[in-house]
């Protein structure tokens, strides 16, 4: 009987390929994708090891990933808006805030975390073969998450407010929020893979994030940007940044009140921009995961 | 039966490690800017080429560092080779940790989801498999628990648990089997027979050398990187000893600048066939080079695969053991012994009375017994059976 198992093993055994035991260099550019599908289950479980391990033991729970933002938003209402007096030239201004802060806390997240995530799972990572991306794509599903949460909030904003956006403007919203995804993700699976060689990375990011928060026009508007330096150079380099073509897309999608181009000074290419924006995103994400995949053989000698 | 298909297969591989001290930009400018480079390497493994077949069980020994885990590791595909390729086929489940990956903050439950995911079993699988996990572990009470509150020999049995119910083709074990109680330990060998039963194959690193004895067809010996050994298992072992015996005379002339108390200089082992047994006289010359007055040598006599038949202590045995520098010999002699037929190996240690031990020597010497023996395996006792009506 034993040994009829055995046989029945190693006779399936002999009808499969044999195939490299980690990732050969030299395999197709699709065959990480497919692997990566295969084991889609494992990135959900790890994207609900992180939301559930990060409010464990909480009395609040899930309701802290609402209070940062909270906060954050009375703050700038109140000293931005009111004390500085940007409500009177930006209508709706809490609205527009958290518009602004729930696509920005949604990027800096998935960077800052997907810097780490290999890092930080480097007990895995030392043990176990696994596609290494799911790491930084489990902190993709964690901000994700987090995002949602902070979405549904808005959308209650939207409507205790009646300043509920017009649906052909949805779109941008849209298009927006995915370049700023794929732009996060790329950008978070390049740094995931350089920071396991230079530590430095990850407090880099941290203090950059400080600096770009105020390159996108989250707590002011892009009006102001444009009657300081419209038509300029420094106008197409202010542009130039992927999150903040992606915020303006979600603003003028939702932002009801600043829809018309004399409130909101909107680029008048923008959707032409957003697309653009994505495509190179999606060059970028290429790129990105080709590095990782470079660097990811000696991951587990170096974490 | 036909000759089984091969799993596993490494081709000229090797694994260069380079060592850099430092981490940080600051130092990684400085040194640019200097132009030197600050790290070194070397070489964990060189050329090594390996094919295991389906339904084996291999076992990879040496000494620390002699690369046997990066091997393991390459056959994983953890590590990935500097050159050469490694191949495999099969689900494949590596003991290298048990329980890697468990997050303290969830619950057993949870971890045995999230565990199983990490060795490639679906959510469907995972389920399907989930009582029998529970019950292997056999902390069923604790389960819904949060991990962080766990013993440490909690969970490791929940990792080994979820291990072995991925249903591998090749398990590859590193020194995990050294865990647990004694009943729990007495589990996981039972299911490592189960496997070899089964047909898997599978892949250990071990520093017992009775583990590997009485579980491995096949035995791989490293030593520095380079393949030593690769065959039947009890030569495997003796190439092992070799090896480890290299290593204690590198470290002797090591010690020996450093001043060394005392060391054992040359160990002689002789059998004789007597009537109803045999006598074994082993010889050990002793050098003392700062003498203490209170000092003891030990003579263990081993089977080949390393279990140990006998220790016998000098003192205890009778002799006086003068202090003194220079050199003693010590005999001991062992009357009647009931070995049966076979080559036994002789291990010696000199003691210091407060435990610490000043010279260990293992496989010092050999010997062999030959005589008529009836009896299967290593003792040949007076025995006698009669039919009872």
């Amino acid at each position: 009987m034993a040994t009829n198992v055995a046989e029945q093993r190693s006779a399936a055994i002999a009808t499969l390929p044999l195939r490299h035991s980690g990732r050969a260099a030299g395999s197709g550019p699709l065959a990480p994708v497919k692997e990566l599908w295969a084991r889609r289950d494992l990135v959900v479980l790890l994207t609900k090891r992180e939301i559930r391990a990060r409010y464990k033991d909480s009395s609040l729970g899930i309701a802290w990933s609402l209070l940062r933002p909270l906060a954050q938003l009375l703050v700038y209402y109140f000293a931005l808006g009111e004390l500085l007096g940007l409500s009177r030239q930006i209508p709706d201004f809490a609205l527009f805030v958290f518009i602004g802060l729930t696509g920005w806390t949604f990027y800096a997240e998935v960077v800052q975390k997907a810097t780490q995530s290999i890092v930080h799972n480097g007990g895995l990572v030392k043990k176990v073969y696994l596609p290494r991306e799911v790491f930084p794509l489990a902190s993709l599903g964690s901000g994700l998450f987090t995002f949602f949460v902070q979405f549904i909030i808005l959308i209650a904003a939207i409507v205790v407010l009646k300043q509920v956006p017009s649906l052909s403007a949805l779109p941008y919203a849209i298009a927006g929020f995915a370049l700023i995804a794929i732009v996060a993700l790329g950008l978070g699976i390049l740094l995931a893979a350089v920071n396991v060689y230079l530590r430095d990375i990850e407090h880099l990011v941290e203090v950059a994030f400080v600096v770009l928060f105020w390159a996108s026009p989250v707590v002011y508007s892009f009006r102001f940007v444009n009657e300081k330096v419209g038509g300029t150079w420094l106008e197409t380099a202010y542009l130039c940044n992927p999150i903040t073509l992606g915020i303006l897309g979600m603003q003028r999608g939702l932002w009801a009140s600043g829809a018309s181009p004399e409130v909101g000074g909107w680029p008048p290419n923008l959707p032409w921009l957003i697309v653009l924006g994505f495509a190179i995103g999606c060059g970028f994400l290429v790129f990105a995961h080709w590095v990782f995949n470079r660097l990811q053989g000696n991951f587990a000698q170096e974490v | 039966m036909t000759t089984a298909p091969i799993i596993a297969s490494v081709r000229d591989v090797s694994k260069r490690f380079v060592l850099h001290p430092e981490k940080s930009l600051k130092e990684r400018a400085f040194s640019l800017v200097r132009g030197r480079r600050n790290s070194s390497e070397f070489w964990a493994l060189k050329d090594i080429s390996l094919e295991i077949e389906a339904g084996t069980t291999v076992g990879l020994v040496g000494h620390n560092g002699s690369g046997k885990s990066t091997l393991l590791k390459i056959v994983g595909g953890i590590l990935e080779p500097t050159s050469g390729e490694a191949l495999r086929r099969g689900r494949l489940a590596a003991l290298l940790e048990l329980g890697a990956g468990f997050h303290p903050d969830l619950t057993g439950r949870e971890n045995i989801y999230l565990n199983a995911a990490i060795l490639g079993l679906s959510r469907k699988e995972t389920d399907k498999y989930l009582d029998a996990i529970i019950d292997f572990s056999g902390i069923e009470q604790f389960i819904d628990t949060q991990v962080k509150f766990y013993s440490s020999g909690m969970h490791v049995r929940l990792g080994f648990a979820v291990a072995v119910h991925v249903d591998p083709d090749l398990l590859l074990v590193d020194e995990v089997l050294a865990v647990g109680d004694e009943p729990f330990q007495r589990k996981c060998m039972d299911k490592i027979a189960e496997f070899q039963r089964d047909g898997r194959t599978i892949v250990l690193v071990s520093h017992s050398a009775e583990q590997v004895g009485s579980l491995c067809d096949r035995v791989v010996v490293l030593k520095q990187g380079v393949m030593r050994y690769d065959g039947e298992a009890e030569k495997g072992l003796r190439v092992l000893r070799e090896t480890y015996i290299e290593r204690a005379q590198d470290t002797t002339s090591d010690a020996g600048a450093r001043g060394r108390i005392y060391s054992v200089n040359h160990v002689d082992a002789v059998a004789k066939a007597q009537g109803d047994g045999s006598r074994v006289t082993v010889d050990v010359v002793v050098d003392a080079h700062d003498p203490q007055p209170e000092w003891d040598v030990t003579v263990s006599l081993m089977t080949p695969s390393g279990v140990r038949l006998t220790s016998v202590g000098a003192k205890e045995a009778g002799a006086t053991l003068p202090p003194g520098a220079g050199t003693h010999t010590i005999e001991f002699d062992f009357h009647n012994v009931p070995l049966t037929s076979g080559t036994y190996v002789v291990n010696v240690s000199i003691d210091a009375p407060d435990g610490f031990m000043w010279d260990a020597v293992g496989s010092a010497a050999t010997f062999t017994v030959d005589r008529e023996t009836t009896a299967g395996g290593i003792l040949q006792l007076d025995a006698s059976a009669q039919y009872r009506v």
